[in-house]
């Protein structure tokens, strides 16, 4: 990635007033999520005599149906979500990159036979194959990671290709192979850090779905199991409670609605500031 | 034309066959032996292996995979572990209420996305863009049953205008009442694709903006509106007939989350049920029709776009 590239994205961010809010509060979120530990209340600790109160000075978002601080399950809950959302992105960039790369640069029956398979994962419905497969396989917070992932990589991997084809036409990469230099050592040294923005820009936008499946699943009831929340558990729990106590609802759902729209309008900042020929604006 | 559909028509082949495997193993892989489901207590380990073999389970798989296919194209797709009824049966009954309130919505998301992607995409960072851009990443980022637990709230708790579960109201039988019903669940929906279809038809209003009819119309004085919706309006129609049909894959999947948290009769909420209870036939079955569903649906937009779009024949 050159100069210019983050000068444009630079740029790109700045003159954006969303762009500027979204980095603001993904930071924000991301520190929630990794000092939870210095949340004031502890997240399992049940107490029924102070149960379902309305957020107040010691309990910042109110406490749920067992008499649990709210706030500290939010800020743990955020920790899974987002752990959930940016270890399922690693692992889909991954696979996507590698089956793009090889896709894109080797062509002709490799290209075909991972097309294909591209294909047939695209035509199975994901998000029931997501439930499907925490039915069969347990629960937990690592097979959840997986399952996304490997319903994920296909976006990722066509782009990658598509890059990777117009990229081995380049003419130093041509130089590279008059030179004698072999097949992989062209795709690490000349190809891959070519591909840097395409990945940035479909991994972001890798992260928001990640985050929204997890949600889904865990509303569910099919995500992480309890005591431990996270914010799609969360919002099943209050929807027993919503006559009662409406604000159970609406903590866990502003946070998963702020963290997926900061992803998705900094995916779109990153894809204008890194890729401007690909975006007409 | 004929080249192009039977090429996509040979494509979707290898696509059928690998989904009808994954739910033939689906079948297989579910914990548990099915012959114990015949078994009395009483019963000899001869019994047994007869009705093991009467069911054709002591076959090797390939061989139970030939047999199940068979069963399946003449429409049997098993019987539900719960109630014992034909799953083909329940996914018919469950259909019509799944299949209309994604039309509703679908269509509802239609109509709102046409004016509002256009004008966006007309005034492009003017403040009415950046208002429906706001509006429209709200609507891909918002989770749908959090959005349908806060309509809940407001317009059958706190407002009673509306009912907040099911289809009918017990003993009452008018689509008047089911209309009722189907408002907050079909908004929600609607307001997930509206947000889907107006980036997509402001994307290609920006573009088709830019052709050269239009600064022909322009120059022969047409108004922009004139200009809008009666010229742009008919190439932004295409890219929608791909989405409509992308959308006929979500018609299963999209309407899960939904279904359930308005406890609506469909197909999304049968899924549920089959999920608690480890309703393996009928998890299959549903597996099986939204996957046919998905594939036939990108077929179907792709032919209808080659249709309309002449010029796609020789781009692939």
């Amino acid at each position: 990635m050159n100069r210019s590239k983050w000068r444009n994205l630079k740029r790109e961010l700045w003159s954006s007033k969303l762009g500027v809010a979204a980095v603001i509060l993904l930071i924000l979120f991301t520190l929630g999520a990794v000092f939870a530990f210095l949340a004031p209340n502890d997240p399992n600790v049940m107490n029924v005599a102070e149960r379902l109160q309305s957020p107040n000075g010691s309990h910042w978002f109110g406490t749920d149906d067992y008499g649990r601080d709210y706030f500290a399950r939010a800020m743990y809950g955020g920790r899974v979500s987002l752990m959930v959302g940016f270890a399922s992105m690693i692992l889909a960039t991954g696979i996507g990159t590698c089956i793009g790369v090889l896709s894109g640069y080797f062509g002709g029956r490799l290209d075909n036979l991972l097309m294909r398979l591209l294909e047939i994962f695209l035509s199975i419905p994901s998000f029931l194959v997501l439930l499907l497969l925490s039915v069969y396989l347990k629960p937990s917070v690592g097979n959840i990671i997986v399952i996304i992932a490997f319903l994920m990589w296909m976006n990722i991997a066509r782009v990658v290709r598509a890059e990777t084809m117009t990229l081995k036409e380049r003419e130093y990469v041509l130089y590279a192979k008059a030179s004698g230099q072999g097949a992989w050592g062209i795709i690490w040294k000349h190809i891959v850090p070519n591909l840097v923005p395409v990945i940035i820009v479909g991994a972001t936008n890798n992260v928001a779905s990640a985050i929204m499946m997890e949600s889904s699943l865990s509303f569910l009831g099919f995500g992480v199991q309890p005591p431990n929340a996270t914010w799609g558990s969360m919002l099943n729990n209050a929807q027993g409670f919503i006559a009662q106590a409406p604000y159970l609802a609406i903590f866990p759902g502003v946070l998963i609605l702020l963290t997926v729209l900061s992803f998705n309008v900094l995916g779109d900042i990153l894809r204008v500031g890194l890729e401007p020929r690909l975006t007409k604006r | 034309m004929r080249q192009l559909i039977v090429k996509r028509l040979a494509q979707t082949i290898p696509m059928l066959f690998f989904v009808s495997i994954v739910c033939f193993a689906m079948i297989k892989l579910a914990p548990g032996d099915p012959v114990m489901s015949f078994v009395t207590p009483n019963m000899h380990a001869e019994d047994i292996e007869r009705i093991r073999h009467s069911l054709g389970l002591d076959q090797p798989a390939y061989v139970q995979y030939v047999q199940w296919l068979k069963q399946l194209l003449s429409g049997n797709l098993g019987y539900s572990l719960i109630n014992h009824q034909p799953v083909l049966d329940q996914i018919i009954d469950r259909l019509p209420a799944t299949a209309g309130l994604m039309a509703c919505a679908i269509g509802l998301a239609v109509i709102l996305a046409i004016p509002l992607g256009l004008v966006a995409g007309a005034n492009r960072n003017r403040w009415s863009d950046k208002l429906i851009n706001l509006v429209t990443y709200i609507g891909i980022s918002v989770p749908l049953f959090w959005l349908a637990i806060l309509l809940i709230y407001l317009f059958a708790i706190k407002l009673h205008w509306l009912p907040s579960m099911g289809m009918r109201t017990i003993g009452v039988n008018s689509a008047a009442d089911v209309l009722k019903h189907g408002i907050l669940p079909c908004f929600v929906l609607a307001f997930g694709f509206l947000a889907v279809y107006v980036r997509y038809i402001r994307s290609s209003t920006i573009g088709q903006l830019r052709e050269e009819y239009v600064l022909i119309q322009k120059a022969f004085g047409s108004s922009r509106y004139t200009i809008l919706f009666r010229h742009v309006l008919k190439h932004v129609l295409l890219p929608i007939i791909t989405l409509l049909g992308m959308s006929m894959g979500d018609l299963v999947t999209g309407a899960i989350v939904t279904e359930t948290v308005f406890t609506w009769p469909g197909i999304g909420s049968l899924g549920m049920t089959a999920v608690r209870g480890m309703d393996y036939p009928v998890l299959m079955g549903i597996t099986l029709f939204s996957s046919v569903l998905l594939i036939l649906g990108n077929l179907l937009a792709d032919i209808a776009y080659s249709f309309a779009d002449p010029r796609i024949k020789t781009m692939r």
